[in-house]
């Protein structure tokens, strides 16, 4: 990297960027199944809470959920204070970085993948069970392959807005060069120091780059999941 | 011990507005639910397989309980053992054709015994080894329903359920599922309950019916015995009613006629299916509208058949022409007639009178 002229904190915050989406988004795919799951197939008191909590950081300002985050999972908060004693750090950390973007994402993860779950024909899954297949075995066989498109686009938007995410990042974890600094603190670093414009264009950049890669995988991706399912649209 | 029946249910279900009650005793063979849509036969179906839930009621199949809401027992889709052959199919998209087939074997693999279908017995049953490697998406609707068939067979069921397997299919594409199906019915010795609305398919493939009506059994029993019982004439076709009777079909003439032999009588027809050669057994619908009546033995007349008989019952139909039974050495024919020629013949029962037959169905409307 450091042929392109790149300075340490630079590279770094390459590096971060890339590790704080990945694991934002792998870490946020379990949860954003079962939740999808829930609010698609789900009759239970609270749905729609659940729902409205679910998008919550979509619609309030990325501050306001930065700071709920240091509240609940700082040092001192309800929850990051237990999870301390055990030896996990969110506060000023990286895993902090990525609960923040794993945490803004959400709602469009959770949102492709319960239109995904919609479009799965119930009578698929009616035909697997007459065949003897219990219902986590059609889960896995019949209602996942035949959302996996879907899935796919969930975890792209949140991999992207994990890449970009901005405000509660900085917000919680701070803007740390090294250790919670992003590409997009970066950028924001250079833009605010004098003589930071070549830093902040080469950053831009890669940043990019790097969306644009993520988008033409899952492109691949989606057509050759859908060539498999074959014809389906 | 005798056998227990292939299937015992007494169910009652309430849906809205919709109440089906309905008690049905089937045996081996195939039993067709028949009836016009809204009757409940596809309720009565999904209730067997367990994608309906009864209100009150037992249903057994082949001795095993499924349901017994008295005892509490309800077992779930998936532990029944019923191949259901869906109306669309229903095939996974995301698999092959053979990975289809083979998808119930797995969670049937303690019931597959050595008579069982494997593979290779239903694939070249249903000719359709030639579409293993291939994806649901590029079928035709007959090799749809054909792999249903096959998957379901596959499953190692208790019993098969199709719901208008045949309703999605065009003539040609029916022609090429009905021989598969008596095979079926005549060799793998599986019982089949077969929801239809079409009297062909009743003719060519039903063992029993069970004719259902705004969620209740209306009757039950053989197609012909049904199909001659003018109390039944509202369900068993209105203008298309006709009698349904079992021939056996015997040599030709010397004019090249094929010679059907019925307990009404002898009947020539001028062609045959392929699949029918002598000896066969097939059953002929004869269409009411399609017969004469006469009241003295009719001779010049260009038609082949005539059978006598006694007049059974006379009834008015709701257009105002008159339906008569006649009974024609113990196998009835239907006769539709005008209300002027009936009183100008001055119809009575008992009065012996000659059956014109100008049509005569076979098996698919040949």
């Amino acid at each position: 990297m450091n042929d392109f002229g790149f300075g340490p904190d630079e590279v770094a915050a390459i590096h971060l960027s890339l590790k704080v989406a990945i694991w934002a988004t792998l870490a946020s795919l379990p949860p954003g199944i079962a939740v999808a799951l829930a609010l698609a197939r789900g009759r239970f008191w609270g749905r729609d809470l659940l729902n409205g909590v679910v998008h919550l950081p979509l619609i309030l300002p990325p501050v306001v959920t930065g700071y709920a985050l240091l509240l609940l999972m700082g040092r001192q908060g309800w929850v990051g204070k237990p999870l301390a004693s055990i030896g996990i750090v969110f506060a000023f950390n990286w895993t902090g970085a990525a609960l923040a973007a794993g945490v803004m994402g959400f709602p469009l993860m959770v949102r492709a993948i319960r239109l995904s779950i919609e479009a799965v024909d119930t009578r698929l899954e009616q035909a697997a069970g007459t065949l003897g297949a219990p219902p986590v075995w059609v889960f896995a066989t019949v209602t996942l392959p035949l959302m996996l498109p879907g899935v796919l686009a969930g975890a792209v938007l949140a991999f992207a807005k994990a890449l970009g995410e901005f405000g509660a990042t900085i917000t919680f974890v701070s803007n740390i060069p090294g250790r919670t600094q992003t590409l997009s603190g970066a950028i924001y670093a250079y833009t605010q120091s004098p003589g930071g414009d070549a830093g902040a264009l080469r950053l831009v950049a890669v940043s990019v780059v790097l969306s644009l890669m993520a988008l033409l995988l899952s492109e691949t991706l989606a057509r050759s999941v859908s060539r498999r399912i074959g014809g389906m649209s | 011990m005798s056998a227990p029946p292939a299937l015992d249910l007494d169910v009652t279900l309430r849906q809205g507005d919709f109440d089906l009650q309905a008690q049905v005793t089937a045996g081996r063979g195939l039993t067709v639910l028949f009836g016009q849509s809204g009757s409940g036969k596809s309720t009565l179906i999904d209730l067997v397989a367990g994608l309906k839930r009864p209100d009150r009621g037992r249903i057994a199949v082949d001795g095993v309980p499924l349901v017994d809401t008295a005892a509490g027992l309800w077992l779930p889709p998936h532990r029944r053992r019923v191949g259901y052959v869906f109306q669309e199919a229903r095939l996974l998209p995301h698999l092959t054709v053979r990975q289809n087939l083979l998808y119930g074997r797995w969670f049937a693999r303690r019931h597959v015994t050595a008579e069982a279908p494997t593979l290779d017995s239903v694939t070249d049953l249903l000719g359709i080894a030639p579409l293993l490697a291939r994806r649901p998406a590029g079928l035709s609707g007959g090799e749809k329903a054909r792999v249903a068939l096959g998957r379901a067979l596959l499953a190692a069921p208790r019993i098969l359920l199709m719901d208008e397997p045949l309703a999605a299919l065009d003539e040609a594409r029916k022609a090429e599922i009905l021989p598969y199906l008596e095979r079926l019915r005549d060799h793998a010795g599986l019982p089949i309950l077969y929801v239809t609305h079409a009297v062909a398919e009743v003719a060519r493939l039903a063992t029993t019916v069970v004719m259902m009506n705004q969620g209740r059994v209306r009757a039950v029993g053989a197609p012909g015995t049904l199909w001659s019982r003018p109390d039944l004439m509202d369900l068993t076709g209105g203008a298309e009613a006709g009698s349904l009777l079992d021939a056996v079909v015997g040599g030709r003439t010397a004019d090249g006629l094929f010679q059907l032999d019925t307990a009404a009588g002898r009947i020539l027809v001028p062609h045959l299916p392929p699949h029918l050669a002598s000896g066969a057994r097939t059953r002929l619908r004869i269409p009411a509208r399609d017969v004469l009546l006469s009241d003295r033995a009719p001779q010049g007349l260009s038609a082949l058949n005539i059978l006598p008989g006694i007049v059974a019952d006379v009834r008015e139909d709701a257009d105002g022409s008159r339906v008569v039974r006649l009974e024609c050495v113990g196998a009835p024919v239907l006769a539709r007639v005008t209300r002027t020629s009936a009183d100008a013949l001055s119809i009575t029962p008992g009065q012996p009178l000659w059956a014109i037959v100008k049509a005569v169905a076979l098996d698919r409307g040949s």
